[in-house]
């Protein structure tokens, strides 16, 4: 549904997008993350034709964003960085006038439109001008212009960043139910969490480059190594990492707790619990510790710093 | 062939009529919303429904003020020059429509959802355009009703002239028109309203110029009661309406995806495009290749550059070779003929003279070297500056002048029965490098003012007007100066003095 080959663009001299290659299959979510000025929003413009490729090309719904922009244009979705709202417009005039531009019937438009808006929440603001809304709302009547046409991509960019927590969740349940629905998603955020929950697969983005992409799982394990156990026990530990040596190689410790990586759980932690019940250690807690998105794109970043770029 | 024909022609129209009806989903929403600001709707009413009954009663308290002086004739003109003042001052709201329309909304970045839709950047443009246009001439021609209305019910009972009326509606939209496509030009170069308020000031100086001149015409003219309307009119409207064409065209190739969201950094970069445009003057490609050397410099970059302006070079030819014709057939028209001596008594007066014409020479270095070179770069470098302002305008109105001239002196001296190898030895000597120096730097001039209004395709306006530049300056530097150089050492030394000796002085 979504595949960029190559993409890449030059503003004058500077390199704001390179080489890039992505491939995002129906129904999967994307969530493209990078720091400010990664190239995150240069790569959506020119996902959606507004920018035109250096060199490279990206397809979108089956269309050539180089060839058939406007085509492009007409299958994707987009929830833009800046929302755009004519404030002097009512919730409903905003929506028809869109409708109008994807060339919707009256009769349509205003059955989407009408859909949309009870899904988010905004069936009590149709009728008031959008200079009268509030931030979130704002970023919500955007999100159903986006989605007004019932385009097969949806291009996000921050869906939920103006949002407060039960608009989020209102938000990501669209998003889930519409995926259910075969919709595919390309969300760029900073919100890492977010990313975390609705992402099938993650691209990380740095100066301009793809560094890391894959699913979250696959993220962890090519970057952030083996899953990792905590040990809590009841006492002090007084030389326990020494006598579980053999079996384990603590990576961390405290006062009453360690922590240490392995290959496969299943096979390790009975070992290791043997061993503490012949040592007569009594042990409080024996669990994983929650590898979150967080560690791998700090680590992902770090490498890709370590490695001089 | 016919049915091909005929099959293009009717996608064309289909294509059209799709611009249109989407530009008009645009243009209805832009007016829409310009009729709930208050600060649009209070000068429209203001302008059309009060302004054109204070315009009446000066009219009449005027008429009756002069007509004491026995000045009917200013009093009568008054009435149709503030009708024109009538129609201009609401149109003068599209200047504050468009920037606020085109620049404003690049300025709170409120432009990127419309243009994530699958509208064209024509139909954009478009749809904007009359949404600039479609308030204040509502406004204009309300009020024009509204003054001679007024002025149908008062005692003036003055009765306008068909066709002056026509040409005033005529000028007010073409004004609004030009005036709104300059605001898309000025506003293609800046991010802030405020920035774009401050250069609209080169729409606004212009126009407030032009309409002065209206106003002299309309009092001054001869033909001010003609059935055909005023002569002058006609030509303002002609001339102005060929700016809004090319302003049209400069804000159609601007008003582009790339353009509106790539230049949004607003900050000088002097040394970056002197760079650039070095760069380019050096380059054997589109691409910026560097010659390796001068040799490389004229074997391979000064052909590439001809050959990147083969276009404007056949239109100048065709231009230059239309401006002799006309100049030739002129010479022969009775009200144009110059009666030049016989060549014998030509050689007489010059045998008689010649201390005195040459002293003459001598003294005004009319035919020196420096006086010949200076005076052919200073035409040519106007002719440049003047193209670059006007779109390339004037690469095809200065330099044709010459050939106009030339062809005029060639049916003159043919006429009065010279030698013709008097022509051949006075123009062609230094003629044949001259003239295709002036030829290639007219179509060099052309190419560098016209390419904002057409750049190539993929290319940003900037872009491709650097590169252009950058051609220019390589074609001034590596052939029309040493081509000048040459002439000027030519004319200088070697055709006075054949042109002496076939006149046998």
């Amino acid at each position: 549904m979504i595949e960029c080959i190559d993409l890449t663009k030059y503003f004058g001299d500077f390199l704001a997008v390179d080489h890039i290659n992505l491939m995002v299959d129906k129904g999967e979510v994307l969530a493209l993350l990078g720091p400010n000025g990664a190239g995150k929003t240069t790569t959506v413009r020119m996902m959606t034709s507004i920018l035109q490729p250096s060199s490279g090309t990206a397809r979108l719904a089956g269309y050539d964003v180089v060839t058939e922009p406007e085509k492009v244009r007409a299958h994707v979705g987009v929830l833009t960085e800046q929302h755009g709202l004519y404030e002097r417009m009512k919730g409903m005039e905003y929506l028809e006038f869109f409708g109008r531009v994807y060339h919707l019937s009256a009769e349509e438009c205003r059955k989407r439109a009408l859909d949309l808006m009870e899904r988010f929440g905004l069936t009590d603001a149709l009728d008031k001008r959008l200079g009268e809304y509030s931030k979130g709302m704002k970023q919500k009547l955007a999100l159903v212009r986006a989605m007004l046409h019932n385009p097969p991509v949806l291009l996000l960019d921050e869906p939920t960043s103006a949002m407060d927590p039960l608009s989020a969740k209102q938000v990501r349940d669209a998003i889930i139910e519409l995926q259910k629905g075969q919709r595919t998603f390309l969300i760029t955020t900073h919100n890492l969490t977010e990313a975390q929950l609705l992402a099938d697969r993650i691209a990380i983005i740095r100066h301009g480059r793809i560094i890391a992409n894959g699913t979250f799982n696959e993220l962890v394990q090519q970057f952030v190594g083996q899953p990792m156990m905590e040990l809590r026990i009841n006492g002090q530990l007084n030389g326990l990492g020494r006598e579980l040596s053999d079996i384990v190689t603590v990576q961390s410790a405290g006062i009453n707790w360690l922590r240490y990586q392995v290959e496969d759980a299943q096979v390790t932690n009975p070992l290791v619990l043997r061993r503490l019940l012949t040592l007569g250690v009594e042990v409080v807690t024996l669990s994983p510790v929650t590898q979150t998105l967080e560690d791998v794109y700090l680590q992902v970043v770090k490498e890709d710093e370590t490695n001089g770029n | 062939m016919a049915t091909d024909t005929a099959s293009q022609l009717d996608n064309r129209w289909k294509t059209l009529r799709i611009t249109l009806s989407n530009a008009w989903i645009v243009t209805q929403r832009e007016v829409r919303d310009s009729f709930r600001d208050w600060r649009i709707v209070a000068p429209i009413i203001i302008l059309t429904f009060l302004f054109p009954f204070l315009a009446q009663f000066l009219a009449t308290e005027f008429q009756e003020f002069v007509e004491g002086y026995g000045a009917d004739l200013i009093g009568e003109r008054t009435i149709p020059f503030l009708l024109m003042v009538v129609g201009f001052f609401p149109i003068s709201i599209s200047l504050v429509i468009a920037l606020e329309t085109f620049v404003g909304e690049k300025e709170r970045r409120s432009l990127e959802p419309l243009l994530s839709t699958p509208l064209t950047n024509t139909e954009l443009y478009i749809g904007k355009t009359l949404a600039a246009m479609i308030p204040p001439l509502i406004a204009s021609f309300g009020g024009m009703t509204v003054y001679l209305g007024s002025l149908l019910f008062s005692e003036l009972a003055w009765r306008p002239p068909a066709m002056l009326i026509v040409q005033i509606i005529l000028l007010t939209a073409v004004q609004a028109l030009v005036m709104v496509t300059g605001a898309v030009v000025v506003s293609s170069q800046t991010n802030s309203t405020r920035a774009a308020n401050l250069l609209a000031s080169f729409i606004i100086i212009p126009m407030a110029l032009i309409i002065q001149g209206e106003s002299v015409i309309m009092f001054l003219a001869p033909d001010a009661d003609s059935p055909f309307g005023i002569g002058a009119l006609w030509a303002i409207i002609l001339g102005m309406f060929i700016v809004a064409v090319l302003f049209l065209r400069v804000g159609n190739s601007i008003f582009n995806r790339e353009e509106l969201l790539a230049s949004t950094v607003s900050q000088l970069n002097l040394r970056g495009t002197l760079g650039k445009i070095k760069r380019y003057i050096l380059a054997v490609d589109d691409t910026g290749t560097p010659a390796k050397n001068i040799l490389d410099w004229y074997r391979r970059a000064i052909p590439y550059s001809l050959y990147q302006i083969a276009t404007p070079l056949k239109v100048t030819t065709g231009v230059f070779i239309f401006a002799f014709m006309v100049g030739f057939f002129v010479s022969f028209t009775p009200q144009w003929h110059l009666q030049l001596p016989s060549q014998e008594e030509l050689v007489e007066v010059a045998n008689r003279d010649a201390k005195q014409f040459i002293s003459y020479a001598i003294e005004t270095r009319s035919l020196s070297f420096m006086f010949i070179f200076m005076q052919n770069s200073r035409v040519l470098l106007a002719t440049l500056l003047l193209s670059i302002f006007s779109f390339g305008v004037m690469a095809l109105v200065i330099p044709p002048i010459t050939l106009a001239l030339l062809g005029y002196i060639t049916g003159t001296v043919l006429s009065a029965g010279y030698n013709p190898m008097v022509l051949v030895a006075g123009i062609l000597t230094h003629g044949i490098i001259e003239i295709p120096v002036i030829l290639l730097s007219a179509a060099v001039s052309l190419a560098v003012g016209a390419v904002v209004t057409r750049p190539p395709k993929g290319s940003t306006v900037g872009h491709a007007w650097t590169v252009m530049l950058g051609t220019t300056l390589k074609l001034i530097i590596g052939v029309v100066i040493p081509g000048l150089i040459l002439a000027g050492l030519i004319e200088s030394f070697v055709t006075p003095r054949l042109v002496l000796s076939i006149l046998g002085i």
